[in-house]
C-alpha cells in the first residue's frame, strides 16, 4: 500500500477516535466553543487530506459533516443529540470506508447520497425543522415517522423488540450504514438490546464504536505501529551512544589482559550493544518518501504556473534513512526538484522543437549503496549551459575569464554551487527565492554529504546526492599528528598511503604547495600540522601517512604522522566556544577514555584552499604591488635553452606532447612532425641550443584556427597559479619580460616570434601580453579564442579588467546587459556582426557613444583603416606587426584613457 | 561544598539585608577569585587534557568528566595574567555549566568556600582593566586580599568577546 495512504489511515483513525470522544463531550457541554472549534478542525483536516489523496467518497462525507459542524460553530444550528448523532453517523461511515481502504488500498464502491442528503438537509435553510424532526423521532412523544431517506427494513422490528424507539432509530441508521460491512451490523444488533438510557442515544453510538466491531475497524496499521515522541527516541539514541562508549572502554581495558574470564560476557555485551544500536538506529529510520511526499504537488503547481508539462517519477521511496538526515535533506531536495522543474524542463513548444516529448520527466530515485544513501534527481530538460555559467560566473565576480579558461566542463558546472551564483535569468515566483545551489550544497555538506552533477546540453541534468545513513555513530579512522590524536570519519576516506623510500612515494613541493604523485595523478596535500598551527616537519615525509579524502568530486591528501585502527565513535557536537574552528565535525570519547577531536574533511579542504590563496597573495605581494584577486594566472613553467625558468600563460598552450625524435623531419630549414594527421612545424626555443638530443622531445603545442605549432623545450617544470607582474625592462626578443614567480625570477616567453617562424602568416592576426593590475573595464571582441587569450592578459597586465566576447553579437549582448566599459578593443573581420557594424551600433547608442574604441585587425590597408575610423573607431591598429603590437596597443590605450601610474611599464616596451 | 550550597540556599531565602552569598574561591596568579557556589558542578585535578589546535587561545583543551566532554578554559589566558602565553602547566579545575554545556576553569589552586554578606559586595573600581571589567561582578574586601567575583556567563562568552575586541 502507498505509504501516504498508510500514514493517512493511521492519522485519520486517531482523529476519528478523538472526534468520538469530543463529540460526546460536546453534547454535555454545548457552550464550549473551543471544543467545537477543535472538532471542526479535525473534520476539516480529514476532508482536506482525503481531497489531497483523491478519495472522493470520503471527502464528500467529510465535507457534509464539516458543513454541519460549521453551523454548530457559527451557532446557526443548535447542538442537539440528533445533530450529533448525525455527525457520528458520518464518522462511522468514514470509518467503514477506511476499513475497506486499508484492506484493498482503494475506496469501496458505494453510495453515500443518503447520508449526505441527511447532513445537507441539516444545514439547509430549512434545517431546523428537519433536525427537530430527527430529534423528535428520538423522543417517544412525537414520533412523526422515519426520515424519508432512511427507511431500513429492520428498524421497526428492533423498535418492537426493545421498545425503545430511539435505539431502534439508531440501529436503523447503523444497520443502513453497515450495509457495506455486514459483520458490523451483526455485532451492532445485539448491542441494541442493551440500550437502556433512551435519553442518550448518542452514547450508544459512541459506545458502539469502541466495542467489538471497533476492534475490527481499528486499522491494523495503527495497531501495529505506535507513535513515539521523537524526544524519547533521541534520548534512547543518546543512551545507546553512551553504552557504545562504555563497551569500547571495557574492550580497551581487557585488551591488555590475556585469557581472562571477562572475555565471554564482554563478547555478549558487544553483540547485544551492536544489536541494540542497530535497533535504535532503525527506529530512527524513516522512508525517504516522507521527505518527498509533497513534491508531486509542488511540481504540479509549478507546471500549471509555468505552462509546462512535467511528469514526476519517484523510485525507491521506501529507502530508509535516519530521521535527522531526512530532516536535513528535505529542503535541499525540494529546492533541487523545483530547480529542475523551473530551469531544467523547457516549455512544451521548446521541447517539441528540440524533438523531445512534450511532457518533461523528472525522475527522483533513492537507493542504498555501501553505507550511503544516494538520491538522484534526473531531468530530461535543456541541461546546464556551461557558457552561461561561465558568463554568469564572470559577471558575478565568482571567477575571471582566465581562471575559467583552465577549468574543465565538470568544474564549470560546479560553479553553480558557489555562493552568489544563480543561473535563473529571471526570478520566478517558483525558484527565485534568494537561495541557490550554494545553500543546497552547504546543507548537504553539513551532514557529510556531497552533491555531484552531470549535464548534457539539450538532454538533461542529473544531480546525485550522496549522504551517510546516520550521523550519530560513525566509523572513524584514528590518526596522530604532532603528538595529538584525531578521528577522521571513514566515510570521507578513500585510501591510505604510506610514504616510504621503497614505494617511491614522497611529498613534493610546488612553490609552497605540497603534492603527491599518486598513480599519474597529482594529489594536492594538506598538512594537518600546518593547518593546526604546528611546526612543520621538513623533507619528503618518509614514514608519514597520507589519508586520501574526498570532498565532492575532488580528492586531496591529508598528511598525518601515524594511523591507528578504526573505531566506532559517537559524534558529539563541539562546545559553542569552539564552533568558530572550521576543521572539526565534533568530538568524542574513545574507548580508552580520552577525548579526541573529529576532523571535518570539508572544513580542512576549505581551510587549505584558503591557505593556498593566502600563499598566492603573499607571493604576489612579495613580487610587487598587490593586485586584485581577479588576476590569477595559470603559468606553465619550463626550461629551454638554459637553466633559467621560463613561463608562458597556460591558456595559450593547447597541449604538451612528447614527440619521438625519429618522427621529427627536416623540410628545407624547418622541422616538422606528423601530428594529428597533419604536419606540425617545430621550432626550437633557441637555435643555438642543441635540441633533439634526447630520444623524446618535449613540445608545447600552440594552436589556433586549426593550425598547430610546436615549441621544443627541455622539460616542463610545472604549472602554477599566481599573480603575474611583468617587468618589461628585461625584454629581449622572444621574451615579454621577466617576473617573479614563486620567488624566482622567471622569463615570460613571448610566443609570437615562434609562431611567425612556424607560419609566417600566423600573425596576420596578432597578440601579446604583459601583466599588471586592474583599473578599468575593457571589452575585447575577437572571434579567435587565441587572440582573446592573448589580449586578455596583455590588457589585464596594464590594470584592466577584461571581458572577452567571441563576436559582435555577444559583445552587444554584454553591453545591453548593462555592463559599462571604459575601452572597447575589437577585431574587424568577424562572422555575423563584424567589427564595423559593431562600431556603428555602439556609436549609435547614447550610452556608449563616447567609449574609446580601438580596432585591431589583420586587414591593414589604408582603406580598411578609413572604413574603421568612419565606422566609429578612435584608433585602428594592424595585427600584422606582432613585435610592435603590444606596445602600440598599450600606448594607444594610454593616450586614449590616460592613467599616470601606468607610465613606466610600457614606455620601455615601445 | 554541599553545606555551603545549602547555606547559600538558606541565605537566599533570608531578607535582603541578611542575605549571604557563598562563593567557591580560587587563586590564579596571586589573584583571588570567586564564583557562586551554586554554579559549580565539580572540582577536579585534570589528568590528561586533549588539545584543540586551532581553537581559541583561552581553550586549553578538552577533558572527559565521567563520560562528558568538558571544555577547559585557562583562566590565566582568559584574564591575561602572568604566564598567559604558556598557560598554566598544572592546576585545578572548577567545573561550571553554561547553557547545558560543561566548562571547567583551570586555576592555580582552589581555596575555601566562603559565605559573605551580599551587602558587602563592592562595585568594580572604575580603573579596572577593561578585560576584567567585563567579567567581574564586584569585589569583596577580605583580610587576605581582594576577592573578585567572576561572571561565569561573560567569562565563557569567548567568541562574542573576541568579536567585540576586533571592532
Amino acid at each position: 500500500m502507498d505509504d501516504l495512504i498508510r500514514e493517512f489511515l493511521c492519522e485519520t483513525n486517531e482523529s476519528l477516535a478523538t472526534l468520538d470522544v469530543e463529540l460526546v463531550r460536546l453534547e454535555t457541554d454545548t457552550e464550549d466553543t473551543s471544543l467545537i472549534a477543535s472538532i471542526f478542525r479535525l473534520m476539516h483536516t480529514i476532508k482536506g487530506t482525503c481531497g489531497f489523496l483523491g478519495l472522493p467518497r470520503l471527502e464528500k462525507v467529510a465535507h457534509s459533516g464539516e458543513n454541519v459542524l460549521g453551523k454548530f460553530r457559527d451557532k446557526e444550528l443548535s447542538i442537539t443529540p440528533a445533530a450529533v448523532t448525525l455527525i457520528l453517523k458520518s464518522i462511522d461511515r468514514i470509518r467503514t470506508i477506511l476499513m475497506v481502504l486499508e484492506e484493498t488500498g482503494a475506496e469501496p464502491e458505494g453510495d453515500d447520497t443518503d447520508l449526505i442528503a441527511e447532513l445537507d438537509a441539516a444545514v439547509a435553510p430549512a434545517a431546523q425543522p428537519i433536525i427537530e424532526t430527527v430529534a423528535a423521532e428520538a423522543s417517544p412523544e412525537i414520533l412523526p415517522g422515519n426520515p424519508p431517506e432512511n427507511p431500513p427494513e429492520n428498524a421497526p422490528e428492533n423498535a418492537e423488540e426493545t421498545g425503545v424507539p430511539e435505539a431502534a432509530e439508531l440501529l436503523a441508521e447503523i444497520a443502513s450504514e453497515m450495509a457495506e460491512a455486514p459483520d458490523d451490523a451483526a455485532v451492532a444488533a445485539p448491542q441494541a438490546d442493551e440500550l437502556e438510557p433512551a435519553k442518550e442515544p448518542e452514547h450508544t453510538v459512541k459506545n458502539r464504536a469502541p466495542k467489538p466491531e471497533s476492534e475490527t475497524k481499528e486499522s491494523a496499521a495503527s495497531a501495529s505501529s505506535i507513535r513515539v515522541n521523537v524526544d524519547i527516541i533521541e534520548n534512547l539514541m543518546t543512551l545507546v551512544s553512551e553504552l557504545v562508549l562504555t563497551r569500547n572502554q571495557l574492550l580497551q581495558l581487557q585488551r591488555g589482559i590475556s585469557g581472562n574470564e571477562f572475555k565471554v560476557p564482554l563478547q555478549r555485551l558487544t553483540h547485544i550493544t551492536g544489536d541494540l544500536q542497530d535497533g535504535i538506529t532503525r527506529m530512527r529510520m524513516q522512508p525517504i518518501g516522507n521527505a518527498w511526499a509533497k513534491l508531486p504537488r509542488i511540481v504540479r503547481d509549478l507546471a500549471v504556473e509555468t505552462g509546462k508539462k512535467i511528469n514526476l517519477v519517484t523510485k525507491g521511496a521506501e529507502t530508509e534513512l535516519d530521521r535527522q538526515v531526512l530532516e536535513m535533506i528535505k529542503d535541499p531536495l525540494t529546492h533541487m526538484v523545483r530547480n529542475s522543474a523551473d530551469h531544467g524542463i523547457e516549455d512544451p513548444a521548446a521541447r517539441v522543437a528540440a524533438g523531445k516529448p512534450e511532457t518533461g520527466t523528472i525522475t527522483l530515485s533513492a537507493y542504498h549503496e555501501s553505507g550511503h544513501i544516494f538520491i538522484r534527481i534526473d531531468d530530461d530538460g535543456r541541461g546546464l549551459d556551461t557558457d552561461r555559467i561561465r558568463k554568469k560566473a564572470i559577471e558575478n565576480g565568482i571567477a575571471t575569464e582566465s581562471e575559467l579558461a583552465g577549468l574543465s566542463e565538470q568544474r564549470i558546472l560546479q560553479l553553480i554551487c558557489r555562493p552568489g551564483f544563480s543561473t535563473a535569468e529571471k526570478v520566478t515566483s517558483v525558484s527565485g527565492r534568494g537561495v541557490g545551489m550554494d545553500v543546497v550544497h552547504t546543507n548537504i555538506a553539513r551532514i557529510g554529504g556531497t552533491v555531484d552533477m552531470t549535464s548534457a546540453r539539450g538532454r538533461g541534468t542529473s544531480f546525485t546526492i550522496k549522504i551517510p545513513l546516520t550521523l550519530a555513530i560513525v566509523s572513524a579512522l584514528i590518526v596522530r599528528t604532532a603528538g595529538m590524536r584525531f578521528a577522521i570519519p571513514q566515510i570521507n576516506v578513500l585510501e591510505l598511503v604510506r610514504l616510504s623510500e621503497r614505494n617511491g612515494l614522497k611529498v613534493e613541493t610546488i612553490k609552497s604547495a605540497k603534492v603527491l604523485r599518486l598513480r599519474d595523478q597529482l594529489l594536492p596535500l594538506v598538512s594537518l600540522r600546518t593547518l593546526l598551527g604546528e611546526q612543520e616537519t621538513a623533507g619528503t615525509g618518509t614514514g608519514q601517512f597520507i589519508i586520501v579524502a574526498q570532498v565532492g568530486k575532488n580528492s586531496f591528501g591529508i598528511i598525518v604522522d601515524r594511523v591507528f585502527d578504526t573505531e566506532e565513535i559517537v559524534v558529539k557536537p563541539v562546545a559553542p566556544i569552539l564552533r568558530g574552528t572550521p576543521f572539526y565535525a565534533g568530538n568524542t570519547i574513545l574507548g580508552d577514555g580520552s577525548v579526541i577531536m573529529i576532523l571535518d574533511p570539508n572544513g580542512l579542504a576549505a581551510a587549505a584552499g584558503q591557505n593556498q590563496i593566502d600563499d598566492a597573495d603573499r607571493a604576489a605581494a612579495a613580487a610587487q604591488s598587490a593586485q586584485p584577486a581577479s588576476e590569477m594566472h595559470s603559468l606553465l613553467l619550463f626550461r629551454a635553452g638554459g637553466p633559467e625558468l621560463k613561463a608562458v600563460p597556460l591558456e595559450l598552450v593547447a597541449r604538451i606532447e612528447d614527440i619521438e625524435k625519429t618522427t621529427i623531419e627536416q623540410v628545407s630549414d624547418r622541422f616538422v612532425t606528423q601530428y594529428r594527421g597533419h604536419l606540425m612545424p617545430l621550432v626550437p626555443f633557441d637555435d643555438d641550443w642543441p635540441w633533439k638530443d634526447k630520444p623524446k622531445q618535449t613540445v608545447l603545442v600552440f594552436s589556433d584556427n586549426g593550425r598547430d605549432m610546436g615549441l621544443a623545450v627541455n622539460n616542463v617544470v610545472d604549472i602554477i597559479r599566481g599573480r603575474l607582474n611583468v617587468d618589461l625592462a628585461g625584454a629581449k626578443p622572444g621574451l615579454i619580460g621577466s617576473a617573479i614567480i614563486g620567488s624566482k625570477a622567471t622569463d615570460i616567453v613571448d610566443i609570437g616570434p615562434f609562431l611567425t617562424r612556424a607560419f609566417a602568416d600566423w600573425f596576420e592576426p596578432t597578440h601579446d601580453k604583459t601583466l599588471h593590475h586592474c583599473r578599468n573595464h575593457a571589452l575585447v571582441i575577437d572571434d579567435s579564442s587565441f587572440f582573446r587569450n592573448l589580449l586578455t592578459p596583455l590588457l589585464a597586465a596594464s590594470d584592466w579588467c577584461v571581458t572577452a566576447a567571441a563576436d559582435g553579437a555577444e559583445a552587444m549582448e554584454i553591453l545591453e546587459n548593462g555592463q559599462s566599459f571604459d575601452l572597447i578593443v575589437s577585431d574587424i573581420d568577424m562572422p555575423e556582426i563584424d567589427g564595423l557594424e559593431l562600431a556603428r551600433k555602439i556609436r549609435a547608442d547614447a550610452r556608449w557613444k563616447s567609449v574609446p574604441m580601438i580596432a585591431l585587425s589583420s586587414l591593414d590597408r589604408d582603406e580598411d583603416r578609413k572604413a574603421g575610423i568612419a565606422a566609429g573607431y578612435n584608433e585602428y591598429l594592424g595585427k600584422s606587426d606582432h613585435t610592435q603590437l603590444p606596445a602600440k596597443l598599450l600606448h594607444t590605450v594610454e593616450r586614449m584613457v590616460p592613467k599616470d601610474r601606468l607610465g613606466k611599464t610600457w614606455r620601455k616596451a615601445s | 561544598m554541599l553545606d555551603a550550597a545549602s547555606n547559600a540556599e538558606a541565605a537566599s531565602k533570608g531578607r535582603d539585608d541578611e542575605n549571604f552569598l557563598s562563593f567557591v574561591t580560587f587563586k590564579v596568579a596571586e589573584h583571588f577569585f570567586g564564583v557562586p557556589v551554586e554554579r559549580v558542578q565539580d572540582i577536579l585535578i585534570p589528568d590528561t587534557i586533549a588539545a584543540v589546535p586551532g581553537g581559541p587561545k583561552e581553550v586549553r583543551g578538552l577533558i572527559n568528566l565521567r563520560g562528558r566532554i568538558v571544555t577547559v578554559v585557562d583562566l590565566r589566558v582568559r584574564l591575561s595574567l602572568a604566564n598567559a602565553e604558556t598557560g598554566n602547566p598544572r592546576g585545578m579545575c572548577v567545573t561550571v555549566e553554561k547553557d547545558g554545556e560543561f566548562y571547567t576553569l583551570l586555576v592555580d589552586r582552589v581555596g575555601d568556600v566562603v559565605t559573605l554578606p551580599a551587602g558587602r559586595r563592592e562595585q568594580n573600581p572604575p580603573t579596572l582593566d577593561p578585560t576584567w571589567r567585563n567579567v567581574i561582578r564586584g569585589v569583596f574586601r577580605r583580610d587576605d586580599g581582594l576577592l573578585a567575583i567572576l561572571d561565569i556567563d561573560r567569562l565563557l562568552d569567548i567568541r562574542a568577546d573576541a568579536i567585540a575586541g576586533v571592532e
